[in-house]
C-alpha cells in the first residue's frame, strides 16, 4: 500500500503541473519569509520609538514637576500617573540605588546608576508578579537630581514570545495563501493546458498507430498551443497526402509489374516445356529481353523518387540549357528522319539556368522519345519542334508534335507514374518518362505546362510539353 | 531497344545481367574472345558473394585472371601488394567504404585504372565517385558485357596511342589533327558529331564499345539510353565509312555494343 502511494506521488511529480507548483510554493515561501521579517523589524523599531517619544515627554513633565514643587509634587505626580491603568514603569530611588517609591519590585541592577537612557532592554519585576516565571524586559529613562534621589521612567516593551508568535502566525498565513495560489496555479495550469498537451500526444498516439486521418484538437483561442496544433495538423495533411501517393504508387508498381512478370513466367515455362533447341533459345532471349525491361522498370522508377526526394540537388551548377537542346535535338534527329518525321528547331542562343545537365538532358530525351512515338500519327507530315525561348523572368523550353495529343481532362494524369492513355498502352514504353521530367522540372524549381500543339485541329492537335525553368540567368 | 543477348556468327557473345544466376550456371558469359588484352589481371573488391562469384566465372571464361576480396580493409590490403590491370571495386562495402578505399590508393600512389560499381542513384554518385580518383562508374544493375567493355578499355588504356594523331585500322584513317577522315585514300565527309564517334571508336579499335560508352564519350550524358538513338548514329556513319566499301570494319556486337576492327 504504501509502495503504491509512493508510486502515485513518483507520478504525480512527472507532471509539469505539480512541478510547477512546487517551484512557485517554494518562490514564493522565500519572498513571504523576507517580507515578514522586514515588517516586523520595521514596526518593531517603529514601537520602539513611539515608546520612547512617550517616556521622554513624562520625563520632561517630571523635570518641570520638580523644578516647580520639589520632591513632593514629584512624588504626587507619580503616584497618580502609577495608579493610572496602563501605567508606565516608575522608580523612585535613594542616592545609593534603594527603591523608595514606584510600581515596580526590582530591576536588573545597574540600571539605575547612569543617567538617560538605558542601552538596551532590562529586566524588571512588577509587583503583581514578585517571584513570577515571566520575565519582563522595559526600556527607560533615568533622572538624577543634585541631591541624588534618582527617577526611572520606563515602559514594558511587552512578551518577546509573544511577538514570535505574531510573526509566525504572519508567517503561517501567507504560507495558507501561497498553498491556495499554488492550487489555483496547478488547476490553471494542470487542468487547462497542460491537458490540453496531454490530449494532443493523445492524438499523435493514435496517429503513431496508424490513423493518419486524426487530427490534433484545435482551440478557439488561437493561442500557442493552438499555433503549435495547427502547424501539426498542416504537417499531418502533408504527410497523409504523400503517403496517400506512395500507396497508389506502390498499387500501381504492384499492378504493373505483374503484367510483365507473369508474362516472363509464362516464357520461362514454356521455355522448359520445348525440346527444339531453336525454339527454346528464342524463348530464353525472349526472357532475358523482359527482365532487361523490368529492370529499366525498375531504374526508372529509383531515379524518379530519388530526384523527388531532392538528394540530387547537391550537383547543381550553371547549363547552357541553348546547348543541351541543341544536342540533344542533334541526338534524336536521325531518329526523327528514319521514323519519317521532320525535326526543327527554334533555340535562342545563350540561355543558361541553374540545375542539373544530366538530368535536364535526361528530362529532354523523355520528352523526344515521346514525340516521335506520337508525331505523325493521323497526319501526312509529322513534324516535331523544340523551341527555346525566355520569356516574362521565366525560360520556356517547348517540345511540340502534331500527333494526336492528350485530351485536356487526361493533362493532369499523364505525369502520374505507370499513366497511359488508353490509346497508347499498345506502343512500348514505362508509362514513367513523363513521371521523371515532372520531378526533374519540380526539383529545379520549375513546373511542367502540357497543351495541345494546334487547338484548331480537332483530328490531331497535337500535344506540346513545355518545361519552364523559373530564373533566368543572363 | 537495346538487346542484352546472344551469339552472332562473328563474334560468340552470351552476355547477360549479373542478376540471372540461373543461366549463368548453364554455359555462362562468352564475349568477344578476340577483344581480350592477353593476361589481363583484374581485382575485384564486391561483398555481394553471388555477384562476385558470377563476375569472376564470367571474366575467367573470357581469359581474364581475377582475384577477389570481400570487404574494403583485405581489398585495400590485396591491391597494395599486388599489382593489377584494372580493379572493379563496389561503392559499399564492409569494413572499410569503396570510395575511401580508391582514395586511400591514390594516395598510396597506386594509379591502377578503377572502375566504380554502386547501387545508389547515378548521377550525384557517379561524380564523388570520379572525384575520390575513381576512372570509371557502372550502376547497378548493369549487363556482363557492359562491365566487360569497360574493363577492358581501362585495361588497355596504358597502351592507348593517347599521343597518335593519326588513327588507322585497316584502309581507314582518321586524322585527329586536321579532323580528315580517308577511307583507301578517298575522303569521308563526316559530320562533327560523326567524327568524335568514329574518333572513339578508332581509338578503342579491337573492343567492343557499348551504347552507354558512346553517349558517355561522344554525348557527354551520363545514363542507359534506352532507345536505339546510338543505332541509328552508328549506322548512319557506318554508311559513310563503308558504302563504296566490301570489306566491313564496324561490327556490331549483339547483345554489348560496337567494335572497330581490320578483319583482313
Amino acid at each position: 500500500m504504501p509502495s503504491r502511494i509512493i508510486q502515485r506521488s513518483r507520478l504525480m511529480f512527472r507532471s509539469t503541473a505539480v512541478r510547477l507548483s512546487a517551484l512557485y510554493i517554494l518562490l514564493f515561501a522565500i519572498c513571504a519569509a523576507f517580507l515578514v521579517f522586514y515588517v516586523t523589524a520595521l514596526s518593531e523599531k517603529t514601537l520602539v520609538q513611539q515608546t520612547r517619544q512617550t517616556i521622554q515627554e513624562e520625563v520632561e513633565d517630571i523635570q518641570r514637576a520638580y523644578n516647580r514643587g520639589g520632591v513632593n509634587l514629584l512624588l504626587r505626580i507619580m503616584e497618580r500617573r502609577a495608579r493610572q491603568p496602563g501605567a508606565n514603569l516608575y522608580v523612585i530611588a535613594g542616592p545609593n540605588g534603594e527603591l523608595l517609591a514606584g510600581n515596580v519590585a526590582s530591576v536588573q541592577p545597574g540600571v539605575l546608576d547612569r543617567q538617560g537612557w538605558t542601552d538596551m532592554p532590562f529586566v524588571y519585576e512588577p509587583y503583581a508578579e514578585v517571584g513570577g516565571p515571566r520575565k519582563h524586559l522595559a526600556i527607560a529613562n533615568v533622572l538624577q537630581f543634585e541631591n541624588g534621589l534618582r527617577v526611572m521612567v520606563g515602559r514594558d516593551l511587552g512578551d518577546p514570545s509573544r511577538f514570535r508568535y505574531i510573526v509566525r502566525q504572519a508567517l503561517m498565513v501567507a504560507l495558507a495563501i501561497m498553498g491556495l495560489g499554488a492550487l489555483i496555479i496547478w488547476f490553471g495550469i494542470g487542468r487547462n493546458a497542460l491537458k490540453r498537451i496531454d490530449r494532443m500526444s493523445a492524438a499523435s498516439q493514435k496517429i503513431m498507430a496508424g490513423d493518419l486521418s486524426q487530427r490534433l484538437p484545435v482551440g478557439r483561442s488561437g493561442d500557442e498551443f493552438d499555433r503549435l496544433s495547427s502547424s501539426l495538423n498542416a504537417m499531418l495533411g502533408r504527410i497523409e497526402k504523400l503517403n496517400e501517393g506512395l500507396r497508389q504508387v506502390s498499387d500501381n508498381i504492384a499492378h504493373d509489374l505483374k503484367t510483365p512478370l507473369t508474362r516472363l513466367r509464362n516464357k520461362a515455362a514454356d521455355a522448359l516445356g520445348e525440346d527444339r533447341e531453336e525454339v527454346r533459345k528464342a524463348a530464353l532471349e525472349g526472357i532475358i529481353g523482359e527482365s532487361d525491361q523490368l529492370i529499366r522498370t525498375f531504374n526508372a522508377l529509383l531515379m524518379i523518387s530519388r530526384v523527388e526526394a531532392g538528394s540530387i540537388a547537391a550537383e547543381m551548377s550553371s547549363v547552357d540549357l541553348s546547348a543541351v537542346s541543341a544536342d540533344s535535338a542533334e541526338l534524336y534527329e536521325p531518329v526523327a528522319e528514319e521514323a519519317g518525321i521532320s525535326l526543327v528547331t527554334e533555340i535562342e542562343p545563350g540561355i543558361a539556368v541553374n540545375g542539373n545537365r544530366e538530368l535536364i538532358g535526361q528530362a529532354i530525351f523523355n520528352l523526344l522519345d515521346n514525340a516521335i512515338k506520337y508525331a505523325g500519327e493521323g497526319s501526312d507530315r509529322p513534324v516535331i519542334k523544340v523551341k527555346l525561348f525566355s520569356a516574362a523572368g521565366e525560360v520556356r523550353l517547348a517540345v511540340s508534335d502534331n500527333g494526336p495529343g492528350v485530351p485536356a481532362d487526361k493533362r493532369g494524369e499523364v505525369t502520374k507514374r505507370f499513366f497511359r492513355l488508353d490509346a497508347s498502352r499498345s506502343k512500348p514504353g514505362t508509362g514513367l518518362g513523363l513521371s521523371l521530367v515532372e520531378a526533374v522540372m519540380e526539383l529545379h524549381g520549375g513546373r511542367l505546362e502540357l497543351s495541345a500543339t494546334d487547338e484548331a485541329n480537332s483530328e490531331t492537335p497535337g500535344l506540346t510539353v513545355t518545361m519552364v525553368f523559373p530564373v533566368v540567368k543572363a | 531497344m537495346q538487346t542484352l543477348i546472344q551469339a552472332s556468327t562473328q563474334a560468340p557473345a552470351q552476355a547477360m545481367s549479373p542478376q540471372s544466376t540461373a543461366s549463368s550456371d548453364s554455359d555462362g558469359a562468352k564475349v568477344s574472345g578476340d577483344a581480350i588484352v592477353p593476361h589481363m589481371k583484374i581485382l575485384v573488391i564486391e561483398d555481394d558473394l553471388e555477384a562476385a562469384a558470377y563476375m569472376t566465372k564470367a571474366f575467367r571464361e573470357v581469359g581474364i585472371i581475377v582475384d577477389h576480396a570481400s570487404d574494403g580493409e583485405s581489398g585495400l590490403f590485396m591491391a597494395s601488394e599486388n599489382s593489377y590491370d584494372v580493379m572493379v571495386i563496389d561503392r559499399m562495402l564492409p569494413r572499410r567504404d569503396g570510395i575511401s578505399v580508391i582514395s586511400e590508393l591514390r594516395k598510396r600512389g597506386v594509379n591502377t585504372p578503377v572502375l566504380i560499381l554502386s547501387a545508389l542513384g547515378q548521377v550525384d554518385d557517379r561524380v564523388a565517385g570520379l572525384r575520390a580518383g575513381g576512372d570509371d562508374y557502372l550502376p547497378k544493375p548493369y549487363a556482363f558485357s557492359e562491365l566487360l567493355a569497360r574493363v577492358e578499355v581501362l585495361g588497355r588504356r596504358k597502351g592507348t596511342p593517347e599521343q597518335d594523331m593519326v588513327y588507322r585500322v585497316g584502309d581507314l584513317e582518321l586524322d585527329r589533327l586536321s579532323h580528315e577522315v580517308k577511307r583507301a585514300g578517298k575522303d569521308v565527309l563526316l559530320q562533327p558529331r560523326e567524327f568524335r564517334l568514329l574518333e572513339y571508336l578508332m581509338k578503342n579499335a579491337g573492343q567492343v564499345v557499348t551504347r552507354t560508352m558512346l553517349l558517355e564519350n561522344v554525348w557527354d550524358y551520363h545514363f542507359d539510353p534506352q532507345t536505339n538513338v546510338i543505332d541509328v548514329h552508328v549506322s548512319r556513319l557506318r554508311s559513310k565509312i563503308e558504302k563504296d566499301f566490301d570489306k566491313p570494319l564496324l561490327k556490331t556486337i549483339r547483345g554489348a555494343g560496337y567494335m572497330i576492327k581490320d578483319e583482313g
